[in-house]
């Protein structure tokens, strides 16, 4: 192990805070640690913070407080090329007026590498770029114009390499095959990735860890399991995926340790929650539930589910979407939830809208948010 | 036959007026070629075509002071070119990639002498001259003096726009990739940025080349090309005048149709990538 290998380490955040000259809060007091070697994911809207942290990751921003360390090395006053950090920017930023080889060789070459000729081969090869070595950027799509801007990053070999919303000008088609890719790539390098997006199955689909961020702070961090099924703020319920939130009243508290369970009074109907998926101390809350999770039947048929049955739902719309149906179903207070059904074929056609259904779930799936959380938060605004 | 011809007319309106447009902009340039083998020797009539000749062209410098005028406005032009080159593209980046005070005011200083009516701005520079105690030295030096003064404006012009086109993302991709402030200007800015510098430097050079107006009232007794030219029109303009004029409009267009054809390879290797 060289000496470089032992400087690595984790990339640590603490209290970093940017406040810009006009008073706007990019990032508060914000703590993170990326243990090395993982795939980080930073998720949330635009305006969230979570470019801003990147940018203060790279020295390309100054923070105005807090610090970043990497190891033991403290780096958050380090000039940008003075840092093992690298870059792949959102428009890749590949230099017009050199070429491939060109530009990968630019990193190796300022640092001082005794082969950068040889590096450039074997990170060209490795990004399956070889035959476009002699080109200009202007010559590639988009697709290779990434992988070039992944190579002159990786070929460094920082200690933690940021991304900054690398796949945001890729089509869909080639974006899934471009995260493959990267994943791919970074199993292969085993560097730290720190991969800041606004698509959450991007987020999902390569992260071992993703903190979702809003407003400058991390709502939630987690495996992307766990932040789908157990989210703790109206925020990420929202933000990662969909969810159903019903008004609710806890009327008691059931068992211990696992078996813990709190009941919830829902306009009349008693649902029960695992403890563990409580995220509220106050007796009022926001009962979450997945649209898939959702399961429907027309009134008076039984439902495959052992919770408690709402009744007197009414489907006011059904859209085919061919692997699913969607359902907007009007409950009898008022507001609408949504219930994604699987067309597994079983049920034989769609449940006419206008007609009357019970509705159900697994009590496993359901989470428990503080009411005080704005119930909208999170949604896209479109 | 008649109605042959207005029918391509009529099919090709668009050409027929590009057509038009160029005749209109290049026939002076065509007569000037033309005049340049003029044998005026004959005749005191110098505005006619009389006989073909190559003397013009073998002997160019045959009228008493051409010669020596063009010099001195290939220097000036060279001289201003350089000085208001380094200037302008300095003051460019400062008016681009910094922030202070007073840069909206700089902005609008920096566009007023291109707005100004050149006899403003000639006789307030010779005013000027003259105050300073430089009447006596009116020549070279003052005209090139003036000429670097209205350049600049239009060396600015041009970098700034070359240089707020630059994506600022590439300057910062360099410093990520380990280079120092000094290696990112040379090897990304300034190779990303030459192309306006150059373009801008052709612009001063003609500005400087052609002007008549500011150098007339700042030279004193030195002699420009186009003062020359102006001179020798009241008697008669020598032939060897076109022989200048022809070589200069090759000049331009062999750098424009240099620039072209770099283009067009440069498209054309875009093209064959896919």
């Amino acid at each position: 192990m060289s000496l470089a290998d032992q400087a690595r380490g984790d990339l640590k955040l603490a209290g970093l805070h940017k406040r810009y000259p006009n008073g706007f809060v990019a990032v508060e007091s914000l703590d993170l640690v990326i243990p090395q070697g993982s795939f980080f994911a930073l998720l949330g809207p635009s305006g969230c913070g979570k470019t801003t942290t990147l940018r203060m990751v790279a020295g390309l921003e100054e923070a105005t407080q807090g610090t970043i360390h990497i190891g033991e090395q403290d780096i958050t006053h380090a000039k940008p090329y003075k840092r093992p950090v690298n870059t792949v920017f959102q428009n890749y930023a590949l230099f017009p007026h050199l070429t491939i080889a060109e530009n990968v060789a630019f990193g190796p070459k300022r640092r001082g590498s005794k082969d950068p000729a040889q590096e450039v081969k074997e990170i060209l090869a490795l990004t399956e770029l070889t035959e476009q070595a002699n080109k200009k950027p202007a010559q590639l799509s988009g697709g290779q114009q990434q992988r070039v801007a992944l190579a002159r990053a990786i070929i460094n070999r920082p200690d933690v390499l940021l991304l900054d919303e690398p796949l945001g000008a890729l089509d869909l088609k080639l974006r899934r095959a471009m995260q493959v890719e990267l994943k791919r790539i970074q199993e292969e390098v085993g560097l730290t990735f720190v991969h800041v997006t606004h698509d959450q199955e991007e987020a999902m689909t390569m992260a071992d860890t993703v903190a979702v961020m809003n407003k400058g702070r991390i709502e939630q961090m987690g495996a992307p399991y766990d932040l789908y099924t157990n989210p703790q703020t109206t925020f990420v319920a929202n933000f990662l995926g969909r969810s159903n939130l019903i008004k609710g009243t806890v009327v008691g508290r059931e068992g211990t340790g696992a078996d813990a369970v709190v009941k919830v009074d829902m306009h009349g109907t008693i649902a029960t929650i695992k403890a563990s998926k409580v995220h509220t101390d106050s007796d009022h809350g926001w009962v979450g539930i997945r649209p898939e999770k959702v399961l429907i039947q027309p009134e008076g048929q039984t439902i495959d589910a052992p919770g408690a049955a709402l009744s007197g739902a009414v489907v006011v719309d059904a859209s085919y979407i061919g692997v699913s149906t969607d359902y907007t179903l009007r409950m009898p207070w008022g507001q609408e939830i949504t219930c994604f059904e699987q067309n597994t074929g079983r049920r034989g056609g769609l449940i006419p809208v206008g007609t009357k259904v019970d509705v159900s779930w697994r009590p496993e799936f359901a989470f428990l948010l503080d009411s005080s959380q704005d119930a909208e938060a999170g949604l896209e605004e479109d | 036959m008649i109605t042959r011809v207005g029918n391509w007319i009529g099919k090709h309106l668009m050409l027929t007026l590009g057509i038009l447009v160029l005749l209109y902009m290049y026939i002076p340039n065509f007569i000037v070629a033309l005049m340049s083998f003029n044998d005026s020797s004959e005749s005191r009539n110098l505005y006619q075509f009389q006989s073909f000749t190559w003397d013009n062209w073998l002997n160019p410098c045959d009228p008493q002071g051409m010669c020596e005028s063009l010099r001195v406005s290939i220097s000036i032009g060279l001289l201003a070119t350089l000085a208001a080159t380094i200037i302008g593209t300095l003051a460019a980046f400062a008016l681009v990639r910094h922030r202070f005070e007073g840069r909206s005011t700089m902005n609008l200083v920096l566009f007023l002498p291109m707005a100004t009516p050149e006899i403003v701005m000639g006789s307030s520079l010779l005013a000027l001259f003259v105050a300073a105690g430089f009447g006596g030295q009116l020549g070279f030096w003052t005209v090139l003096i003036a000429h670097i003064m209205f350049c600049i404006s239009f060396v600015v012009v041009t970098v700034r726009s070359r240089l707020a086109g630059l994506d600022s993302n590439l300057e910062k991709a360099a410093s990520d990739l380990y280079a120092n402030e000094w290696q990112t200007f040379w090897r990304i800015t300034f190779p990303l940025v030459f192309p306006g510098i150059l373009s801008a430097a052709l612009l001063a050079f003609s500005l400087s080349f052609d002007d008549f107006i500011i150098t007339n009232l700042n030279s004193g007794t030195t002699v420009t090309f186009p003062m020359f030219v102006w001179g020798a029109a009241q008697r008669g303009v020598p032939m060897q005048v076109n022989v200048i004029g022809t070589l200069m409009f090759l000049l331009a267009l062999g750098i424009v149709i240099g620039g072209e054809v770099l283009n067009r390879r440069r498209a054309k290797g875009k093209a064959s990538a896919f």
